[in-house]
């Protein structure tokens, strides 16, 4: 069965069809990843799975729930998490208290017994300290421990929202373009953050620009073009979908399959010259 | 229509058109630095007692009006450059506590240079009432109208037809991008606070042979301005003007037919219940931030 | 165990409670304790306040408002209905918090200026109406409160109220501390910062937002009503729009963000008029310039600017050792 099923799913703004009629499902324990040029609606599509934007149109099924129409934090309480393109980090906090943040619905107490602080909860308080922690070592962060999170460089960003989003323990988590703006050697350690991610059982939706990372990592492949479902399936398939490949380049290349690599840099390439 | 509606709606539209006034100064500095000037108000008082003075010191109103919006207009303008220039970067909130420490530093400047008394202003031109359709009005009040209306008209000119308007314009849509072609943004919000203080300070001097001036008439006026600026959405000249149109019609009518006391209280309420169904208010900028 | 001492919490908590003690050493009359007792009331108010506006980031320009009824409704139901004291200051504080809530749903949907200007409504409304409504209130004259008494006991006189006020700004101060490093606390914090980065971890930001505006109305009120026993008169001045604004001044002079900063921003605020009472014509001038100043200069406010400038100069002094071994 699949994880999350997503049916004739559309959002307009205003003229705008940022996503339109879009049908898949996301079987679980997968790497599942959605590409296509900038204005796609990738990031409308993460709104979209998040409760952040209501739908238009469709319906968001999390295995047997119907979580159409509800608010964001539903959303997080049946599972989902995500990081963001436009970072989402609370600035006014340390790193660690943001990773804390994360552990929110685990830790959730009554007004009373935060007010008083009630032994159970200064107990509480400090489990979660040290989950928080291992979870910042578990991304990498063990050099800002102790770190406000405004004074971090943006790669460590960036992981940051990956150990909160790790924290609410989710079963689906959604990255948006993690690898934007990271230096080669960073991007390097994101495939194996990623995988592993999935070892942990976490099912991944990756939206990424970067298609040495998405040819490495992903299982099946969503290709957006104007809000629309362009292709999907296996990455091996999508790859070599002359479809796409006739979209990102213009014209239509002879599919095979050596080539690839070639290709795979060329579609970056193309995406790039989208931006 | 009823006389006695007429005679509401008179009122109303006259005590509507300062707080247009008002509520333009408001737009015009928002729409410059999203900054509320909270001490807006102020520079409605600085005009009707500026006025005031210079009269008493046998200046002609030809002379001591224009003296009165100078010098109001160099307050803001000092305002800009001492107060709010310094902390440009700052929170709002912070920037909401300069502007009324500002406000609160300009009343006990007025109150010393001034006295605390109430002060009356002859009227422009006469105070014999003219009957319209069974109601009367009085010709300060067809100058208020008159005045607001052609300020309404040399703004619309201002911003639609001049390049400095324009570049206040384009400022207000997307302050890089202004920079960026090369507009002078501190100067635009430098000259905002002049052009918004010379505002205020009509309002003060057209209202002032109505209702007497005093050194703390810019509180509740300056609420007003505001209530009317947030009425017709923070940013929008058309939205500020209709703002203040209907929140000094409404308040009129409501004191005439429901309860006088209330009458200052009105305002907020309508403000509270529009901003319930309309949280960006009449004409104010909708839709949701991007994530 | 040191380590836990010099914690702000706990170190600043007994810092705080040594003031408290000491401070009767330099109280010299009793006008110095009245000045003292007013300090404690505006901190009760300012600490909470400081949770809406310095940690969850929504501004309220209205809450002289809930202070207003703390006070009136405490003064008519002992004086006028001669309710016990206790009981009216309970009851008008569940009535505040009823009220807060009701109102606070819809006003908190609002954002930034919109915020600012509804809850500046809601506070100007409450003054007309108790400014009005003169058969209940007195009017614009004011009306008078019996003393505070519980059973037999009766609170009377500035030096027996400086020590219960003092204990109450403890409980208050600590009260908030708890909450600000509990998960409401950091849910607070983090809406503050990004509301949606809040709510994909799960933070519903509309109940929170509504909570801290509840229990800010709350503190309000419980001091209104206190203040009101205390002075044995209440006039509509203490629920006036500029009392509102005088509120923020002090939490965002103390320093936003920081429960100990209210507690500074009260006591200078509180005092500096005092201080200025003998220039009576100057005051409002100085106290302007005072607020201008302070935000131009130090825009975090006083204790997180001094807090840091110490801890840049113990890191400095921690570097020199450093260097030297
Ligand atoms: N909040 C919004 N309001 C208006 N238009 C939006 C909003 N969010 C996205 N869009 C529009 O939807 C389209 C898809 O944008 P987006 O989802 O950000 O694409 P991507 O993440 O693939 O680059 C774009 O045309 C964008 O302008
Ligand atoms: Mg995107």
């Amino acid at each position: 069965m699949s994880l999350l099923r997503v049916e004739g799913l559309g959002k307009k703004f205003g003229g705008v069809n940022a996503v339109e009629d879009l049908s898949f499902e996301i079987p679980p324990g997968e790497v599942y990843s959605i590409i296509g040029p900038n204005g796609a609606g990738k990031t409308s599509l993460l709104n979209l799975l998040t409760g952040v934007y209501k739908p238009s149109s469709g319906r968001i099924m999390l295995q047997e729930h119907d979580l159409t129409g509800h608010p964001p934090y539903a959303y997080a309480r049946q599972g989902i998490a995500r990081t963001f393109q436009n970072l989402q980090v609370f600035f006014n906090m340390s790193a660690l208290e943001n990773v804390m943040v994360g552990r929110y619905m685990h830790e959730r107490c009554g007004l009373m017994s935060a007010l008083l602080r009630l032994p159970r909860q200064a107990r509480a308080d400090r489990a979660c300290r040290e989950e928080a922690a291992e979870l910042m070592r578990y991304v990498g962060l063990q050099a800002y421990l102790s770190s406000a999170a405004d004074a971090m460089p943006y790669g460590a960003l960036k992981r940051l929202e990956i150990a909160r989003a790790l924290a609410t323990r989710p079963k689906l988590m959604l990255l948006d373009e993690p690898a934007a703006g990271l230096n080669p050697t960073e991007a390097l350690e994101l495939d194996d953050l990623i995988g592993r991610l999935t070892e942990r059982g976490v099912t991944v939706v990756l939206v990424e620009h970067n298609m040495r990372l998405v040819m490495g990592v992903s299982d099946h492949i969503l290709v957006l073009d104007y809000g629309r479902k362009l292709a999907e399936g296996p990455a091996q398939e999508v790859r070599n979908n002359p479809k796409v490949i006739e979209a990102y380049l213009g014209s239509a290349v002879s599919s095979e399959t050596s080539y690839r690599e070639e290709i795979a840099q060329v579609v970056a390439v193309a995406v790039e010259m989208h931006r | 229509m009823s006389p006695q509606f007429v005679q509401y709606l008179l009122t109303g539209l006259t005590v509507g058109a300062i707080y247009a006034l008002v509520a333009l100064g408001f737009s015009i500095i928002f729409n410059a630095s999203h900054v509320i000037n909270f001490a807006q108000g102020e520079f409605v008082m600085i005009g009707g007692m500026a006025t005031v003075s210079l009269v008493a010191v046998g200046l002609p109103y030809l002379l001591a009006i224009p003296l009165a919006i100078a010098t109001a207009a160099l307050v803001g303008l000092a305002l800009e450059k001492f107060a709010v220039e310094p902390a440009r970067d700052a929170s709002v909130v912070t920037l909401i506590i300069i502007t009324i420490g500002a406000s609160m530093f300009l009343r006990g400047l007025a109150m010393l240079v001034w006295d605390k008394n109430l002060h009356a202003l002859k009227p422009i031109t006469g105070d014999k009432p003219i009957a319209i359709a069974g109601a009367t009005i009085l010709p300060q009040s067809v100058w208020v109208l008159g005045v607001t209306l052609a300020i309404v008209v040399a703004l619309s000119w201002f911003f639609g037809r001049t390049l400095l308007g324009k570049a206040m314009l384009a400022t207000s849509h997307n302050r890089l991008a202004a920079q960026l072609v090369g507009i002078n943004v501190r100067m635009v919000l430098f000259l905002s606070f002049g052009l918004s203080a010379a505002l205020g300070a009509i309002a003060g001097i057209l209202i002032a042979p109505i209702t007497t001036t005093s050194y703390d008439v810019g509180v509740m006026l300056g609420l007003k301005g505001f209530a009317a600026a947030i009425l017709g959405g923070l940013g929008s000249g058309i939205g500020a003007v209709i703002g203040g149109l209907v929140l000094g019609i409404v308040e009129t009518m409501s004191a005439g037919y429901l309860s006088s006391a209330y009458k200052d209280a009105i305002a907020f309420v309508i403000i509270l219940v529009v901003l319930f169904f309309l949280p960006s208010g009449l004409f104010g900028k909708r839709g949701g931030e991007r994530v | 165990m040191l380590a836990h001492l010099a914690s702000p919490r706990t170190g600043g908590l007994l810092a705080l409670a040594a003031v408290i003690a000491l401070l009767p050493l330099v109280l010299r009359n009793s006008y110095f304790y009245d000045v003292a007792v007013l300090v404690g009331l505006n901190a009760i108010v300012c600490i909470g306040l400081n949770l809406l506006i310095g940690y969850a980031g929504q501004i309220s320009l209205g809450h002289a408002g809930f202070f207003g009824l703390g006070a009136y409704g405490s003064a008519i139901l002992a004086s006028r209905y001669g309710w016990p004291p206790l009981a009216a200051l309970l009851a008008t504080t569940f009535a505040v918090a009823l009220l807060a809530f009701i109102v606070g749903r819809p006003i908190l949907r609002l954002r930034g200026h919109y915020l600012a200007m509804a809850t500046l409504g809601l506070g100007v409304i409450i003054f007309m109406v108790i400014s009005t409504e003169d058969k209940f209130t007195g009017g614009p004259d004011g009306i008078s409160v019996v003393p505070f008494r519980i059973g037999g006991f009766v609170l009377q006189g500035e030096r027996i109220w400086y020590w219960v006020v003092g204990a109450l700004l403890l409980v208050a101060v600590w009260l908030a501390l708890n909450l600000i490093e509990s998960p409401t606390g950091r849910a607070l914090r983090a809406l503050h910062s990004s509301e949606v980065g809040a709510e994909v971890v799960g933070i519903n930001a509309a109940e929170h937002k509504l909570m801290v505006f509840v229990i800010s109305a709350v503190f309000a009120s419980v001091a209104g009503s206190l203040g009101a026993h205390y002075s044995g008169f209440v006039t509509p001045a203490k629920v006036a729009f500029l009392h509102s604004i005088e509120l923020v001044t002090m939490v965002v002079f103390g320093g936003l963000a920081s429960t100990f900063g209210a507690v500074v921003g009260a006591a200078v605020l509180t005092t500096l008029p005092q201080l200025l009472a003998t220039f009576e014509d100057y005051e409002m001038m100085v106290f302007g310039a005072v607020m201008i100043g302070t935000m131009i200069f130090l825009p975090r406010g006083v204790v997180p600017s001094l807090a840091r400038l110490f801890r840049s100069h113990r890191s400095a002094d921690a570097d020199n050792k450093a260097n030297k071994a």
